[in-house]
């Protein structure tokens, strides 16, 4: 890896951000969409166990959004399901609808597909749970100018509500649209990956309360081994478009601490489809800035010699 | 409109036409007012040390007094911005390079208390030694003020602001200029001193200048997350910024012989300014509500560093 810290892979988050050796390993979150069956349960959880507000009265509407009412991550709502209804050629139907169960009965894909129409499609139905990705490079972290936003010893990203401002630039900053800042409160709020709980040495919420294993966490290199296992899995049973999100460490934020298995492309599930962190840039931004500085300081010396001489001269 | 570059039509999935993207928190007036008044302020100094310099007192309280006033107004806004004001002091918790809004904090505040303190000296007549020598640290401190918003904008996930790196800190570099001018041809206005006028006409023709062409450069560019500045609210506000700083750099010709020439200048240079902000806001707020700039940025494998 290169001395830029603020951009690609990065092996030990937490020793890069100043905890001595013998810390915690990494942990995270893999979250395998094809076996979720949408239930919600990791999105009351979440709010349970972190006290997360009611949503303002009006805030209640349906949004028209298939199953989803939640709509997106944000201050309130760190776990956020998806539903995506697809027309499918009814062709594919009879194969994936095989693929649901095995002779055990155990749920191999969830992305079930419902009756033919009579235009020869059937309908195919993606569900996702969404969370913050804890970003090996997080550009919230980064860019917060308080310091409430951390490192913590287990490599992932929380927001210390005792010192955030709501400054709102992490909002600004973040390629995936996740941390929020909350009404009626004014400060930024997202997902800790159950920072409590992982100092109490239990598993966070969501992953506590998903029946299916949809989402699973542990130590995030075990992680990427089971996704990798499970994505070859659903490759040879013929699902191709089975693909991991957010696993590799090139990627443009040095890989998430919260990664996916998505069976679409990644703006389906209103995922951004390469994200890069945007502090990998900054010493570029702050050339520029300096070249605008100095050009400044040139723009009032030329306005003030033309006449200079004459004024100074007594 | 017509002559801006095609940018073919993008094929991009979405989750119901959802923005990907929080649209930024930070709201009209207080962002706009804050950049123009941050960059105000920022010339102002650097202004009132080159008066000092080539001797026009008169320009010397005006720069000095325009840029204490312009940074308190500016830190109002910026404090104002916050959702927990009472904590704005947790700015100063931390020095943080990575953070344009650390170094932004740090560099508002000197260049506040320097230009409070030149301003002050000014006024009584009192430690003008002192005075002098935070003058002259309030043209350092001024002239990365009014630069730094550039990367405070471009230091974050929304296409049009960080696509723009390069052309932001100057179009806040000549923003500066034309603010400056604008101050300049008022003072000499109000006090009907020749010797303000001249700089600040050069001023506004070289802000002009600058700010007119990284205007002119956000409108040529041809990436997609450059289209808000040439479609939508931030390209009409961009134009109409373009139209009032050049206008008002040409009547600023005339102030020598009309003070209703000089002042309507100053108007039309700070207007234009201030239009310019919103421009820029707006075509953020776009960038950012509109998933296919995201999508189409990064599918592109143009990403922002294309340059």
């Amino acid at each position: 890896m290169t001395s830029n810290r603020l951009y690609g892979p990065l092996d030990d988050v937490s020793g890069d951000a100043g905890y001595v050796a013998g810390h915690p390993q990494r942990v995270g979150f893999f979250t395998d969409t094809s076996v979720c069956i949408g239930c919600k349960a990791c999105e009351v959880a979440c709010k349970e166990w972190n006290g997360l507000p009611d949503p303002e009265a009006d805030a209640l509407v349906l949004t028209g959004m298939s199953y989803d009412n939640t709509a997106e991550l944000g201050a309130n709502s760190w776990r956020h399901v998806a539903f995506i209804e697809q027309a499918v050629p009814a062709a594919s139907a009879p194969a994936l609808s095989a693929l649901s169960r095995d002779a055990e009965g155990e749920l191999i894909i969830s992305a079930s597909v419902g009756d033919t129409d009579d235009g020869g499609s059937a309908t195919r139905w993606l569900m996702a749970s969404d969370v913050c990705k804890h970003c090996t490079h997080a550009a919230c972290l980064d860019v917060c100018p308080t310091g409430a936003l951390v490192r913590t010893e287990f490599g992932t990203v929380i927001v210390q509500p005792d010192v955030c401002n709501g400054c709102a630039y992490c909002v600004s900053a973040c390629p995936f649209g996740v941390i929020d800042r909350r009404e009626g409160d004014g400060r930024a709020w997202k997902c800790t990956m159950c920072y409590d709980r992982l100092r109490g040495g239990l598993e966070p919420a969501c992953a506590k309360a998903c029946p299916t294993d949809s989402i699973q966490f542990g130590p995030l290199s075990e992680l990427r081994e089971t996704a990798q296992a499970r994505l070859a899995e659903l490759h040879a049973a013929g699902v191709p478009e089975a693909r991991l999100y957010g696993d590799d460490p090139d990627d443009g934020v040095g890989g998430t601490g919260a990664f996916f298995l998505l069976l679409d492309e990644p703006a389906v599930y209103g995922l951004p489809p390469d994200p890069v962190v945007t502090t990998r840039d900054l010493p570029a931004m702050w050339r520029w800035a300096g070249i605008a500085a100095g050009v400044l300081a040139a723009g009032v010396a030329v306005a003030f010699t033309g006449r200079a001489g004459r004024a100074g001269r007594p | 409109m017509s002559e801006q570059p095609q940018v073919p039509p993008a094929e991009f999935s979405s989750y119901y036409g959802r923005p990907i993207l929080k649209v930024t928190r930070w709201r009209e007036p207080h962002l706009p007012a804050y950049l123009f008044l941050g960059e105000l302020s920022g010339a102002a100094a650097v202004l009132g040390v080159a008066a000092g310099l080539t001797r026009r007192p008169g320009l010397v309280r005006a720069g000095r007094l325009v840029a204490a006033a312009a940074a308190a107004g500016g830190a109002a806004f910026l404090t104002a911005e916050l959702g927990r004001p009472e904590r704005f002091l947790h700015m100063l918790r931390v020095a943080k390079p990575t953070s344009p809004m650390s170094m932004g904090s740090w560099i508002l505040v000197s260049h506040s208390g320097l230009t409070s303190a030149a301003a002050a000296s000014d006024l009584t007549g009192l430690l003008g030694p002192l005075g002098t020598a935070a003058a002259v640290a309030s043209a350092i401190t001024g002239s990365l003020l009014a630069a730094y918003p550039g990367v405070l904008l471009a230091d974050t996930a929304v296409p049009a602001w960080h696509s723009s790196y390069r052309e932001l800190p100057l179009l806040f570099a000549g923003g500066a200029l034309t603010a400056a001018a604008a101050a300049g041809l008022v003072a000499g206005a109000l006090t009907g001193d020749p010797a303000s006028l001249g700089p600040a006409q050069r001023l506004a023709l070289v802000g002009a200048a600058l700010e007119g062409g990284a205007e002119l450069a956000l409108e040529r560019r041809s990436d997609i997350a450059a289209e808000p500045y040439q479609e939508g609210d931030g390209a009409r506000l961009l134009r109409y910024a373009r139209i009032a700083t050049i206008s008002g750099a040409v009547t600023a010709l005339a102030a020598r012989r009309s003070r209703p020439a000089a002042l309507a200048a100053a108007a039309l240079l700070a207007g234009g300014g201030i239009c310019a902000k919103f421009a820029v806001h707006r075509a953020g707020i776009a960038s950012a509500k509109d998933p296919k700039y995201v999508v189409a940025t990064q599918q592109s494998h143009s990403p922002p560093t294309r340059r």
